[in-house]
């Protein structure tokens, strides 16, 4: 590891409110060069508040910040871009239209004669993406690539403004591990040329291989910063939450299950290629896989969200016709799906509203709604569920992701589902609201609901499931249970590739 | 206190330009004097607005589900001519039925196309607005239909109830009607998911088809009545009804704070704009500004005050 590093950014009694919230208290910051640095902290704890004081696009109440020894003070986005600081959200800003080089370059083209020099653009883009070792090109249309493929575009984009701290907000959310792996190459190979990457994540694994140092937030202060060598996960949880998490993941499999409740056969539709499996009362099934194997595809098929091919579904033994969500629903079959901000929630509604929007019918009479019911409808499920929200008509938009997440799960449990497909349950949730929301679906189980679990992490998986399903480009590949439920198993089902028989 | 002001919403900006109005034709009167603020003026006010109401109010529906409808001044002018044609039929007691049923079938067209078709709701409603504009004036033969003995509905646009207007109680009635729909009923809160999020919608189990038909359907049915009353309150009807009262009624929706995105609104919010509108047709007629610049004025208020909406609700979030 390069030892050269030196302290290029710091920043120190940093205050923030937003009217009552006092959503950043006395913070400090200190960013070196040639080194990773990870940001932790639980949702709500302040690390997006942060890192936009840091890139510019909210200015601290008070608290100094110093780039080389000098203070400075960045109040605005083109500001940090001009001191070389840039960010690159979790949410990822492409303009699916625009060629590669274009959007690298936006804002910033560059000029010959008053018109955008398109060729030098490209020239220039190409020869990042080599450095990046990206399988597109400058002139690739930026809609035509997948996830992983659009955060390199934004990493481009950066390295064009000859960045010298990059933040990255959560950037493996939504990659496969492959994916991950060669992210975090680019990462060290960023690092090695003397960039300073401020790297936000929930993951332990990651903060682990990459981050030399991590400073931990809580409730919008700062708890302290650890070196490599300390970085026990024990100790990181009890700083980010205040508390010890024992038995993370309740590790306790069940020896017996019901009786089977929903029986899939030949379900085939888009890129799910026939599928059978069957979900059992009171058991936690897992269906893992890497992105894009067709596990969201199959969860939306028996759902009835999307429109099936072939095969039928059975719940208890009776043939479902499930044409559309709302026969699932009916029939006591919840999905969770993954993007809880585009597929899931009502962000301008209440938590009410929210909560209730499964369960309006049960609750009216010739169509008028009982309010008082849904208030206290709701009001339980806060409770129960450990919601931290001002009450059931706070707006759902203003919740972190874990509190949203779990109104979420709360509009679910309300149909008293028989099965229950979660969707990347703990996605972009932090440790606290994970573990509570572990603990909500064991009690489900124990109460005999059928639970499908889809997950990218392994570890979850392994964590919570009796057994786990696994798919591989459309296609069930198989099944481990027990003891064979490891990350070897999962990974070779996952990701070997069969000889095709010959016809 | 915030959550008070936030409530209010453009209410403010009424009373506000409803005592400039007053200090400004009084100033203008030389003698001090202006009866801008009388009771009888104030009920000519709620009079000239009673229409707009009535079609903002079935456009709050529609904009709620961020869709738009542009056709509500010809669906107006196709019922006041069928109406009125009826009216002179044999059986002119359908009158009232014909106004409504027209109006509320060709709602049920635009939703069908938008709903089932799934066609853009500005495409399909700038459509309808075109053809039935062409149908109005093909019912009406190119002239007027006149008729000065209408007696199953000469009280919509001429009688009064308590010594106000029926034009007044029928615009009350829906508005208030709309609020119960929307804020009372399963339908309402399904029609706020559609507009806030329609996938989400989708994937929680509501018929995203059929809250989309109703809500044409409401907006087809408004413009009926409103037909049904301005036909009343002329004895007449013509093609060229209801010309630009689609731009009308959208100015009063989006003056009362309903997003066109969708989702977030409510129909006393588009009451309130409507008035605006209202005081500022009445006042500036009163000063007896040209229509032209009537036209100016009354384009420059509406982005002035939304202008004035975005500022607040940014203050509003920040405490």
């Amino acid at each position: 590891m390069t030892t050269d590093s030196t302290v290029i950014f710091q920043m120190r009694g940093i205050n923030k409110r937003f009217g009552a919230t006092h959503a950043l208290r006395d913070v400090q910051l200190t960013v070196r060069s040639h080194e990773v640095h990870a940001v932790m902290g639980e949702n709500g704890a302040g690390k997006s508040t942060l890192m936009k004081i840091l890139s510019g696009v909210y200015t601290p109440d008070s608290g100094e910040m110093q780039l080389d020894g000098q203070m400075v003070a960045i109040d605005s986005p083109a500001r940090a871009r001009e001191l070389g600081i840039n960010l690159i959200y979790q949410e990822l800003s492409i303009a699916p239209h625009m060629t590669v080089a274009q959007n690298a370059f936006m804002g910033s083209e560059p000029r010959r004669w008053g018109m955008v020099d398109q060729r030098e653009m490209n020239r220039r883009t190409d020869a990042i993406l080599a450095n990046l070792g990206a399988r597109f090109s400058a002139e690739t249309l930026a809609g035509s690539l997948s996830i992983a493929e659009q955060q390199q575009v934004e990493i481009a984009r950066a390295l064009v403004h000859d960045s010298r701290i990059l933040i990255m907000d959560e950037p493996t959310a939504a990659l496969s591990d492959r994916e991950t792996e060669q992210l975090f190459r680019i990462i060290e190979t960023l690092r090695d040329r003397g960039i300073a990457i401020l790297y936000i994540s929930h993951r332990m694994p990651e903060v682990h291989r990459l981050a030399r140092r991590v400073t931990v937030l809580r409730d919008g202060g700062y708890v302290g910063e650890l070196s490599q060598q300390d970085m026990d996960p024990k100790r990181l949880v009890q700083m980010m939450v205040g508390r010890s998490l024992d038995d993370f993941y309740q590790h306790t499999r069940r020896m017996t299950r019901g009786a089977a409740r929903l029986q899939v056969e030949r379900l085939a539709g888009g890129k799910v290629r026939p599928a059978s499996f069957v979900l059992h009362a009171g058991e936690v099934t897992g269906l893992a896989g890497l992105v894009g194997a067709g596990r969201t595809e199959l969860a939306r098929l028996i759902f009835g969200a999307d429109r099936k091919t072939g095969g039928t579904v059975r719940l208890d033994g009776e043939l479902a016709a499930i044409r559309e969500p709302s026969d699932a629903i009916r029939l006591g079959i919840g999905y969770l799906p993954e993007d809880r901000k585009h597929l899931g929630l009502f962000l301008k509604l209440s938590a009410l509203e929210n909560t209730a929007m499964n369960v309006l019918t049960q609750h009216a009479r010739a169509g008028v709604i009982d309010h008082r019911a849904l208030d206290a409808l709701t009001r339980a499920e806060i409770k129960r569920l450990n919601v931290r929200v001002p009450g059931p008509e706070g707006i759902v938009g203003g919740l972190s992701g874990g509190n949203q997440q779990k109104i979420l799960l709360a509009r679910w449990l309300e149909i008293k589902p028989k099965v229950l497909i979660l969707d990347e349950p703990t996605r972009g949730v932090d440790v606290g609201a994970k573990s509570e929301i572990y603990k909500i679906i064991h009690q489900l189980a124990d109460d005999g609901v059928a639970i499908l679990c889809i997950s990218s992490e392994l570890p979850e998986l392994i964590g919570i499931c009796d057994r786990v399903l696994v798919m591989r480009e459309g296609e069930l590949t198989g099944e481990v249970t027990g003891d064979a439920i490891t990350q070897e198993n999962i990974m070779e089902m996952a990701t070997h590739v069969e000889v095709a028989p010959a016809a | 206190m915030a959550m008070i002001f936030r409530r209010m919403g453009m209410l403010p900006v009424l009373v506000v330009l409803y005592i400039g109005m007053y200090a400004l034709t009084a100033y203008m009167a030389g003698d001090g004097g202006s009866n801008f603020m009388t009771a009888d003026n104030t009920m000519n006010i709620l009079r000239q607005v009673s229409i707009n109401v009535v079609l903002a109010s079935g456009m709050t529906f529609v904009i709620l589900t961020a869709g738009i409808d542009l056709s509500v001044g010809s669906i107006l002018a196709v019922s006041a001519v069928l109406g009125m044609l009826v009216s002179l039929g044999p059986v002119a007691s359908l009158s009232i039925p014909t106004f409504l049923l027209a109006g509320l079938g060709l709602g049920l067209l635009n939703g069908v196309l938008v709903a089932f078709v799934g066609l853009n709701p500005f495409v399909v409603t700038l459509g309808t607005m075109t053809a039935l504009r062409g149908a109005a004036y093909l019912l009406a033969n190119g002239t007027s239909v006149l008729n000065d003995t209408i007696p199953s509905f000469e009280w919509m646009g001429n009688g009064q109830f308590l010594a106000l207007p029926w034009l007044i109680w029928l615009a009350a009635l829906v508005v208030l009607i709309s609020w119960f729909i929307l804020r009372k009923t399963v339908l309402g809160l399904q029609i706020y998911a559609v507009g806030g999020n329609p996938q989400a919608a989708r994937l929680t189990g509501i018929k995203v088809g059929l809250v989309l038909l109703f809500v044409y359907a409401m907006s087809g049915l408004c413009s009926g009545l409103g037909g049904a009353m301005s036909a009343s309150r002329l004895y007449a009807a013509n093609g060229n009804w209801g010309t630009g009262y689609e731009l009308d009624a959208i100015a009063a929706v989006v003056l009362g704070g309903t997003s066109l995105m969708g989702g977030v609104g409510s129909v006393w919010g588009t009451v309130v704009g409507a008035l605006i509108i209202g005081v500022m047709n009445n006042g500036l007629t009163i000063l007896g500004l040209s229509s032209f610049w009537q036209y100016v004025a009354k384009g420059a208020v509406i982005v002035l005050a939304v202008m004035l909406d975005k500022w607040r609700q940014r203050n509003a979030q920040l405490g």
